[in-house]
């Protein structure tokens, strides 16, 4: 009881900047809160989709942090293999992420409900689950799964710190090595659920799931670099510069890798001009006159080029100005093309080939302001807990 | 919307309710008594014995009754043996009049405002390459009188494929396959996922997106659990064949074959050689929309002239 009111009173104090950040928060928060209530109200229809264009907004911000949650973590691969110290770090703010990330992705797929009192529907046992058949039964169990694996983890390392002692290594790295698969599990998991529907020529292509994890391999750590700077100026942890940029250096790699597949995925559709090709016209060109995506798409194609020079090059990634412009490039452009350049084009041409011009209502967008604010609380105050007892200045009593 | 309450107290009972933390629980005003908890924790249609299955039946009736002003009965007529349902439509004769589609509204009571079709009938401009270019065809035409000079029409609705992806995508296995090959979905069992609706290369399936406008006045009262009955908002809905009518014996027509004004529907039992349906396959070139996707549909397109 006192440790828990310890903790409660670090994660409660701060500077006025920390006061400020939670404020705002919060108020997002309660936007989102409003919003949602006018949408249980009403039901979807205060949202802009309809039956030719059934997925969203939602869907899409789902799509993007299952990638952000599962690059944090699989930082740890690059990590064991250049054997860098600062292991310790990227493993405990990456799961951290990781478990943000999780618990927005799940209030995603909430809100896109069409009727959240049924939601034990889905669960297994209690409801009737449909597995193995339905893919989205696995990305359930798979998302769930990589949360608690994370959540263990983190607090597992968390709480023995807390108490000056050393973690056991022998329970914390078989479960370190299962989350590396695990995360790229649940990506890919993820991208079946698109990709196994034959239905949406679009989605239904085997470059669909690598196409996934390479861009997933750009953000989530674009994102950590970002982090890792901000932990750095407010704690006394020390992160090594040489870090960041090794993880710059395999945002590159995973952007070349990105922008390839890309390429090879445009010109499949545009040298055979298959009626396949209409989702991509669509996208990067416009369809019959329905363009509503097409700057954006060009946009992110932009950004995403310009990142992967900025990262390529040496000089320019070395360079802290460029470092933190190339991440947000790159947040960016994945947040568009994995978002909304994933979700529309599946339904747009529909089935029937109606083209149906979505874009996101105030509602929607109110939800998911408040859904992402709700995430960035959480890391806030993970990061404000786990920060001091990182660096000793928290220190929990053992009750013996 | 004909209730007998006045609206405001409704809203307000629900939103203290959400603000409790039930959820969107469409809890209706001066029945909050046990019945509602029975039917939240329910168990799925095909894991209810009989006693179940009736208790929910009056559960149902009772609700409509007090919710929405309905009388109804709802029934849970099982499929007939020996049957295999399969639909016939005839592409030279469909002249793209729409009746069937508000024959389906009336007989399948569909959402009125806003307005919620299982049948579209889609548009092509004679001499086009189509079928696999669907993008070319009009669902949407407005002309003066039909048929227009150089167009031709097909209608499309569920398909009740054999290897059905709506099947196979839903998470919650609140949509499947009888026996008799008509594909449904248990209304009060769909958490509303869209999932089966990504999955459908048909479009056949539609979302209620927001509360049903269905006037008592316009109810067709002769419903079935898993077919006719009103639906809630929020969950998916399709053509079933109208299961209410074909499974009783002897079956009747769906109400789309029955109200065709040139005859182009045609419905039987695939499992008996003199029944129209099979006549059609065996004499006409038929053909079914989107073979490559391998689903399997038990509905046939086919030009009989
Ligand atoms: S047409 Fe669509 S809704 Fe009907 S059975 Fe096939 S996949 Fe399911
Ligand atoms: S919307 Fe309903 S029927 Fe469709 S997949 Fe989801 S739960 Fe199943």
């Amino acid at each position: 009881m006192r440790n828990f009111l310890a903790a409660l009173r670090m994660v409660l104090q701060g500077n006025r900047f920390y006061y400020a950040w939670l404020g705002l928060l919060l108020a997002l928060i309660a936007l989102g809160i409003i919003a949602y209530l006018r949408q249980l109200e009403a039901g979807l229809i205060v949202t802009a989709m309809r039956d030719p264009v059934s997925w969203g907004f939602y869907i899409s911000n789902f799509t993007f942090l299952v990638g952000v949650a599962a690059a944090a973590v699989l930082l740890v691969v690059p990590a064991y293999i250049y054997n860098f110290k600062p292991i310790k770090e990227i493993v405990l703010f990456g799961e951290l992420l990781a478990v943000a990330a999780m618990v927005m992705c799940m209030l995603f797929v909430i809100v896109d409900m069409g009727h959240v009192d049924r939601l034990a529907h889905l669960l297994p046992v209690i409801g009737t689950m449909n597995f193995p058949s339905s893919l989205l039964a696995w990305d359930i169990l798979a998302l769930s799964g990589y949360l608690l694996i994370n959540l263990f983890i983190s607090f597992y390392a968390l709480y023995k710190m807390a108490h000056s002692r050393d973690y056991s290594l022998s329970i914390i790295k078989p479960l370190i090595i299962l989350s590396i698969p695990w995360a790229v599990s649940i990506h890919t998991v993820t991208a079946f659920l698109y990709n196994g529907l034959s239905s949406r020529p679009f989605w239904n292509a085997s470059i669909l799931a690598p196409r996934f994890l390479a861009s997933a391999f750009c953000s989530g750590p674009a994102v950590m670099i970002l982090i890792f700077q901000i932990v750095r100026r407010v704690s006394r942890i020390d992160i090594d510069n040489k870090a960041l940029f090794k993880i710059a250096e395999l945002i590159a790699y995973a952007m070349g890798i990105n922008l390839f597949l890309f390429a090879a995925e445009f010109f499949k559709e545009f040298y055979s001009g298959s009626v396949h090709l209409a989702p991509m016209q669509y996208l990067y060109f416009g369809l019959h006159g329905h363009s509503p995506l097409v700057p954006w798409m060009w946009t992110a194609f932009l950004f995403n080029l310009c990142a992967f020079l900025i990262f390529l090059n040496p000089r320019s990634r070395q360079n802290f100005l460029t470092l933190n412009l190339a991440c947000v490039l790159v947040i960016i452009g994945v947040y568009i093309e994995k978002g909304m350049g994933l979700v529309i084009p599946g339904f747009v041409p529909s089935t029937l080939g109606e083209i149906y011009d979505y874009s996101p209502s105030w509602v929607e967008k109110g939800v998911t302001v408040g859904i992402w604010a709700l995430g960035a609380l959480i890391y806030t105050l993970l990061l404000k807990f786990a920060m001091p007892v990182y660096t000793g200045a928290l220190r929990f009593y053992a009750k013996d | 919307m004909s209730t007998t309450r006045d609206p405001h107290d409704t809203i307000s009972r629900r939103s203290f309710l959400k603000l409790a933390g039930l959820g969107s629980l469409a809890i209706p005003a001066g029945s909050a008594d046990a019945s509602i908890w029975e039917a939240f924790f329910r168990k799925s249609f095909r894991e209810m014995n009989r006693d179940e299955v009736g208790a929910m039946l009056e559960r149902l009736e009772r609700r409509y009754a007090e919710e929405h002003g309905y009388q109804l009965a709802v029934k849970v007529t099982g499929p007939l043996p020996g049957v295999k349902y399969g639909y016939g439509l005839d592409l030279s004769r469909c002249v793209g009049c729409r009746r069937c589609v508000y024959g389906c509204v009336q007989e399948n009571n569909q959402s009125r405002d806003p307005q919620l079709h299982w049948i579209t009938v889609l548009r092509f401009a004679k001499g086009e390459k189509w079928v696999n270019d669907l993008e070319r065809a009009d669902a949407y035409y407005h002309a003066e009188a039909v048929p227009e000079d150089g167009y031709f029409y097909m209608p499309v609705q569920c398909q009740h494929c054999e290897d059905s992806p709506c099947e196979k995508a839903c998470p919650t296995k609140a949509t499947w396959r009888e026996p008799d090959g008509i594909v449904v979905i248990d209304y009060d069992w769909c958490i509303g996922c869209r999932f089966c609706m990504a999955a459908c290369p048909y479009g056949a399936r539609r979302f209620n997106w927001g509360e049903p406008g269905l006037p008592a006045a316009e109810l067709n009262p002769d419903t079935h659990y898993l077919g006719n009955r009103p639906r809630p908002k929020g969950v998916v809905e399709k053509c079933s064949f109208c299961i209410q009518r074909v499974r009783e014996n002897p079956g009747r027509y769906p109400a789309c074959v029955e109200i065709c004004p040139v005859g182009a529907r045609k419905f039987g039992n695939l499992l008996d050689p003199a029944s129209e349906i099979r006549y059609c396959i065996d004499n006409k070139r038929v053909f079914r929309l989107k073979e490559d996707l391998n689903t399997n549909p038990k509905f046939f397109y086919f030009f009989a002239t």
